[in-house]
């Protein structure tokens, strides 16, 4: 493994890990996306850039807007 | 059960299922030496015999077209769901005014939707030159509707987005997909066996039944994530209206 692989693997434990520590929903909506982009980060770096493109679409496009709408729905009722 | 026993028995199954892991790790081909023949096969089959240059692209909509059928259908059956699900439960004459967002906000919003579009129509069409592909692309132009909708626009987000054009674009791309299947075999060949021209490799005419397939799933991926996103904006525009009162 060289060191930039083990960097990258690094970054998504430290935010996969700082996702499950967060109670705050709007810090969570935020966070779960920049823990997507540290998966994409990841996947680029061992070269699968047509899974790294999935999962930015998925993990910036949707996830965050479904958690959005479930935060603004909390907030509505 | 009291906490003390609680504790013990999560300390016996984490330290099982932790050795469990270690083991499954160990037995695990070393990191980057990946063992399947059938990755390294495909790598060097795929640009002489399909004449594309994202071998990906060659095993998702050719190789494996089967496999993407049923994903397609999963997305398909899922975003059928939704709908079902919560239109059911709302009242349709239901209608909101203008959200509040500030002018930076759907500044913003609105300059960046022509950009995800663009971008989401280059990532479809040179989806098997380069990485990418229906489902990426597909997702982005509906990340371009969502922004709409995000700057504040609802009213333009449900004019851009009406529901009977949203699933007949999504029946075109699921329907589209399965037919292309069935007229390979119609000419004689397999159910999704390519049976058009391979064209030049690295030209947009290339890929054979490829590129016909990538823009059905592309259709089919946009639309389902329109209809979600719209089912969801709708769900909260009711329970704001009905709110309160």
């Amino acid at each position: 493994m060289i060191p930039l692989q083990a960097v990258a693997i690094g970054l998504v434990a430290a935010a996969g890990l700082a996702v499950v520590l967060t109670r705050d929903l709007v810090r969570l909506a935020l966070l779960s996306s920049a823990f997507g982009l540290t998966l994409v980060v990841f996947f680029l770096v061992l070269q699968a850039p047509d899974v790294a493109l999935s999962e930015l679409v998925v993990g910036t496009i949707g996830i965050p807007f479904v958690v959005a709408v479930a935060i603004a729905l909390d907030r509505s009722k | 059960m009291s906490r003390r026993s609680r504790l013990g028995l999560f300390a016996a199954s984490a330290a099982g299922l932790g050795a469990l892991l270690l083991w499954a790790v160990a037995g695990l081909p070393d990191f980057g030496h990946y063992r399947g023949p059938y990755g390294y096969l495909l790598n060097r089959a795929a640009p002489s015999e399909r004449h594309v240059s994202n071998v990906v692209s060659a095993t998702v909509f050719d190789y494996r077209g089967f496999d993407t059928l049923g994903e397609e259908l999963i997305l398909f059956s899922a975003a059928m769901g939704v709908a079902l699900l919560l239109r059911d439960a709302r009242e349709e004459s239901a209608r909101p005014g203008h959200a509040e967002r500030s002018d930076a906000v759907r500044l913003v919003g609105l300059a960046f939707v022509p950009v995800l579009l663009v971008l989401g129509l280059v990532v479809v069409a040179h989806g098997y030159i380069t990485p990418g592909g229906g489902f990426q692309g597909g997702v982005l132009v509906a990340g371009a509707f969502a922004l709409v909708w995000l700057a504040g626009e609802y009213h333009a987000f449900r004019r851009l987005t009406p529901t009977p054009a949203v699933d007949f674009v999504k029946g075109t791309g699921a329907g589209g997909y399965a037919v292309t299947g069935v007229a390979a075999m119609l000419l004689g060949g397999a159910f999704l066996h390519n049976f058009l021209p391979l064209g030049t490799a690295g030209t947009l005419a290339s890929g054979g039944t490829i590129p016909v397939l990538n823009l059905a799933s592309a259709l089919e991926v946009a639309a389902a994530f329109v209809l979600i996103f719209t089912e969801f904006v709708e769900e909260l525009a009711a329970v704001r209206l009905g709110g309160d009162g």
